[in-house]
């Protein structure tokens, strides 16, 4: 094991990684997570899929409650949110430190803008007696959109993260790959909407 | 449409271009905002079919167009932002594995639930 540089990712400076593969580890890891979580949200789909019809003559459903053009909104928000996280790695990767700093912190602000839509969605839709409990098509539901919300947040967190440690002059080009693999997560988040966007709330009921 | 460095706004991608270590070439700013464009204009034409619905446009081609254009934002999004176009082949297959798989796993649950 050879000592690195603090600061520094283990790689060569023509971008070879110490590694067996040749590869970074880290960004090989977060494809295998990203791969990983395929299963976990198309379970989650799957259960909302097969539920979404299992309500009662009188239970709210999704034609009562979806306001089609507020989502229509929030989702192209988070689609905005991976432009301008791919500005933000860029950026850094052409050493714009400046640049990354102000795209990192839009990008956040962007997904912060998403979360307080769903919230304000899910206080909106309790308020016309869809809880979790209600019926099978409100939990499948709020369990879906809730972990796709959780994974938005724990994205606002890890970038927030990130703009912490370049404001303490932690973070420089020379640390371009880890804006990156953040960026590899944050885009993952979006796709994913992409999918239940279409799926969840667009497909005819 | 393949853009791979800041200097040269549409130089073909060449397949060699896969950079060591999965290191790769950033595509220019002008890419990524084009892409966006085609984005914002995917998810404007999937709302406006949700609005259409009341024309009489049948189910079934609403849901084939609809999973058409999911597909084309999923795949505008791997491919440049998340940059699977320019980088180590192995990320692709790697993703694209638990992607198939979790399609699978999943399309056989539903069948055997019968939602079709």
């Amino acid at each position: 094991m050879t000592a690195e540089a603090p600061g520094h990712t283990p790689e060569h400076h023509d971008g070879e990684h110490h590694t067996s593969t040749g590869l970074s580890n880290e960004k090989l890891a977060m494809w295998v997570f990203l791969g990983s979580e395929c299963l976990l949200f198309g379970g989650l789909i799957s259960t909302y899929m097969f539920n979404k019809g299992r309500i009662g003559p009188n239970d709210v459903g999704p034609e009562d409650v979806f306001d089609i053009p507020f989502t229509s909104v929030s989702s192209f928000v988070l689609l905005m949110s991976s432009l301008t996280m791919v500005f933000a790695v860029s950026s850094i990767a052409r050493g714009d430190l400046r640049g990354n700093r102000i795209w990192l912190a839009t990008t956040a602000a962007l997904g912060a803008t998403f979360v307080a839509g769903q919230v304000y969605e899910f206080t909106a839709f309790y308020s016309e007696g869809l809880g979790f409990t209600t019926n099978l098509f409100g939990s499948a539901f709020y369990a879906l959109t809730g972990f796709h919300g959780a994974h938005v947040t724990i994205g606002i967190i890890m970038l927030m993260s990130l703009l912490v440690m370049s404001m303490r002059g932690n973070l420089g080009p020379e640390r371009a790959e880890t804006v990156e693999i953040i960026g590899l997560y944050w885009h993952f988040v979006d796709i994913v909407w992409i999918v239940i966007f279409t799926i969840v709330y667009l497909f005819p009921q | 449409m393949a853009t791979v460095t800041p200097d040269s706004p549409d130089t073909a991608h060449a397949p060699d271009e896969h950079a060591s270590g999965g290191r790769h070439a950033h595509p220019s700013n002008w890419l990524y905002v084009k892409v966006a464009i085609y984005l914002a204009l995917l998810t404007a034409f999937e709302v406006f079919t949700y609005f259409e619905t009341v024309h009489g446009w049948g189910d079934t081609t609403i849901i084939v167009m609809l999973i058409i254009m999911m597909l084309l934002k999923f795949f505008l999004v791997v491919a440049f932002f998340m940059h699977l176009k320019f980088d180590h082949p192995i990320f692709w297959r790697l993703f694209v594995f638990g992607l198939i798989l979790a399609m699978a796993v999943y399309m056989v649950m539903l069948t055997a639930f019968r939602i079709w």
